[in-house]
């Protein structure tokens, strides 16, 4: 049976096995989700937002999903896809389900972090408050993903609330007995003037394929400030599907700063939306890719209100016979006016095999706004590399050192150090160098 | 130090050097002047191991070892120091980052550890104050929005830094105004001794007097057509050229 009637036909029997602590509105909005990815079933490359995309290989295998999979771990195996030396909250997730020996939540007056099963079944007020109201509705994955999700993080900061330690949610893969298809599901709330800053990753340790769709709603409140940082650095039979909504109140700032190294194919989606004036949005990334891994890094910002900016830095470097696609979308509504949006996608390709698709695309109805969009697609700069081996530095260090240059901007807004240093150390890692890069 | 005999270099199809022959030996400063297009720069940039550069004919050799088949760091590590006529900008590394690297690499190439991070603080104190370079010009991106003098001083500091037997400089006096070259020249002139060699190309004689040459040699049409010593220069400052084009025609 094809994974897309599998998923269908198999949405009955899990609705049925859910607890009867859901409750009746949840429901609802499962039945919604399935119906919406009935209709539309998966993306195909004749849907213009998946041109350069196609899912084809990745949904034509077979997932095991709802089962019971192994959970068992060793809490090694989920140390090193950590970042370590820091003291944080950890939200660990073993094929799916939440692994409290290893994780490191919190209750706090001021903030929570927890796992997003125990709000619902809890009837939170405030999951049912915000749960599903920041993604959009209308697209096939977030509809199969609201469908069957059960679990993921769920972070809560109360007005004015600082969260003090950078808050790490890690879903690990680990069952090399079949392969298997994930929901997972983060909802992320910062009340007004609300800090706090998230690490999240999805690492697959097993030698069966892995395909996971993934949906994160963040709410930034007035004057609140949210980072959160992706690392997309996965074995190449892991494939991800990350779509992730942010809205943002006024006088907020909201980052998404994604780092993708690997994976076989990863889309991101990314969605920011202002509700209130002089809000701030930065997205970030680098990716750095080889062999036949592809990213498609899709952004959508939605200027519907005045007074707003958005910036968008994506640094790629592609090798071998990767491949990438950045297509960057900006709505500037007709009352947008004194929206600032700048849009900048650079990238350099290594190998004569490795290809980009880039797309910017403006589209602006009010009259007073400065927007700004480059691409460009280069080499490595010959003059350069000749410099720096003329004065000792060895190719491929030299090389290096030029990468580094090139996508080294977009860690201006890391402003945890240990966090950097990780990330640094990550693309060093990448470029299989031992350089003092920053 | 250094032998080149008969050498001939191609760019795109294009012979630019034709036959060159010329030796440095150690504690020696050849000047190589002449009129534009003449292959100066082709010649410092294939020394160096430039690879855009096809060589057709003959040979170089450095400290007796044929460094024809040699990659440019390996070149560098052997002694060979260029320094640029125009020197690239590389934003996002530090000029500190930079040149410890370039030194450990080398260190590295030499069996040695890399130098503890006191010792190399201390030695890069030391060539800043040469080079009249003040702490922030360290942080900066390595050439990055840096003037024509900051260029060259940067360079020359470098060269301080590697302590190269074979110090190549290629038009380093140009872009540069009168307080800047003296600095150069000042540096490059402390950092000369019994055991090391400098070719300096340049257009002008105005450095050559401040780093006084023992041997002028004029390139014109890809080889070397006079030699002579300081007083050459002299006169092809007074003269031009066009008495030299004359005389090989003739």
């Amino acid at each position: 049976m094809k994974l897309q009637d599998k998923l269908i036909n198999s949405f009955e029997k899990f609705g049925q096995s859910l607890s009867g602590s859901e409750t009746d509105s949840l429901r609802k909005m499962r039945t919604e989700g399935i119906e919406v990815f009935k209709n539309l079933g998966f993306p195909t490359t004749k849907d213009e937002e998946w041109k350069y995309t196609s899912l084809n290989k990745c949904i034509k295998r077979d997932y095991d999903f709802g089962a019971e999979f192994s959970l068992d771990i060793r809490s090694e195996d989920v140390d090193r896809f950590l970042c370590t030396g820091i003291d944080s909250y950890k939200l660990v997730f073993v094929n799916g389900v939440f692994n409290a020996s290893l994780s490191n939540t919190t209750q706090q007056d001021k903030f929570f972090v927890s796992n997003l099963k125990d709000a619902y079944e809890g009837n939170s007020e405030l999951f049912n408050q915000y749960y599903g109201t920041i993604a959009d509705k209308e697209l096939s994955m977030v509809g199969l993903n609201t469908a069957y999700a059960q679990e993921g993080a769920f972070i809560h900061v109360k007005a004015g609330a600082v969260v003090d330690k950078l808050i790490q949610i890690l879903y690990i893969n680990s069952d090399s007995s079949r392969s298997m298809m994930n929901q997972a599901r983060n909802l992320i709330i910062a009340e007004d003037r609300g800090e706090v800053q998230i690490l999240e990753r999805h690492q697959s340790l097993s030698d069966e394929y892995v395909f996971t769709n993934s949906v994160t709603e963040i709410s930034v409140g007035n004057e609140a400030n949210v980072k959160h940082f992706k690392v997309q650095n996965d074995i190449d039979t892991a494939s991800l599907v990350d779509s992730t909504f942010v809205k943002q109140g006024t006088k907020s700032t909201a980052l998404v700063d994604t780092f993708v190294f690997s994976g076989e194919l990863t889309r991101n989606n990314l969605h920011f939306e202002f509700t209130g004036e002089h809000a701030e949005a930065h997205m970030d990334a680098i990716t750095l890719l080889k062999g036949s891994s592809l990213v498609d890094h899709h952004t959508f910002v939605d200027h519907a209100v005045p007074n707003c900016q958005s910036f968008q830095m994506y640094k790629g470097i592609y090798d071998e016979k990767s491949k990438g696609v950045f297509n960057g979308k900006v709505m500037v509504r007709k009352d947008a006016q004194k929206t600032n949006a700048y849009q900048q996608n650079n990238n350099l390709l290594l190998s004569d095999f490795a290809s980009i698709d880039t797309k910017p695309q403006l589209e602006i109805f009010a009259d007073d706004v400065a927007c700004s969009h480059g691409c460009t697609i280069g080499q490595l700069d010959e003059e350069a590399l000749f410099y720096m081996q003329s004065r000792g530095i060895p190719l491929k260090e030299a090389k290096a050192f030029l990468m580094f240059a090139f996508a080294g901007d977009t860690l201006k807004n890391i402003t945890i150090p240990e966090l950097k240093e990780q990330l640094v150390n990550l693309v060093a890692r990448e470029l299989k160098v031992d350089l003092e890069l920053n | 130090m250094l032998k080149i005999k008969d050498l001939r270099v191609e760019i795109e199809g294009k012979e630019i050097i034709k036959g060159l022959s010329l030796e440095i030996n150690k504690g020696e400063v050849h000047a190589i002047m002449g009129p534009n297009g003449a292959g100066k720069s082709t010649l410092s940039a294939v020394i160096a191991g430039r690879d855009e550069y096809e060589v057709t004919g003959g040979s170089i050799e450095f400290e007796g070892k044929d460094i024809m088949d040699m990659a440019p760091e390996d070149r560098a590590h052997a002694g060979v120091f260029l320094s640029f006529q125009y020197p690239v900008e590389i934003p996002g590394v530090s000029v500190t980052n930079f040149i410890k690297t370039a030194l450990n690499e080398s260190r590295k190439a030499r069996d040695l550890d890399p130098m503890p991070a006191k010792d190399m603080l201390k030695l890069m104190r030391e060539k800043q104050a040469l080079l009249e370079m003040d702490k922030q010009f360290m942080s900066r991106s390595l050439n990055e929005g840096f003037s024509g003098g900051e260029k060259k001083r940067n360079e020359i500091f470098q060269m301080a830094m590697l302590d190269p037997k074979l110090a190549i400089l290629d038009e380093t006096d140009s872009g540069l105004d009168i307080d800047a070259l003296r600095i150069v020249a000042n540096g490059v002139n402390k950092l000369k001794n019994e055991d090391n060699a400098v070719m300096i190309i340049t257009h002008y004689q105005r450095l050559l007097d401040h780093i006084i040459p023992d041997f002028v040699h004029v390139l014109y049409d890809g080889k070397i057509v006079k030699s002579g010593d300081k007083n050459l220069a002299i006169e092809l400052e007074e003269k031009g050229y066009d008495w030299i084009k004359k005389e090989i025609e003739a």
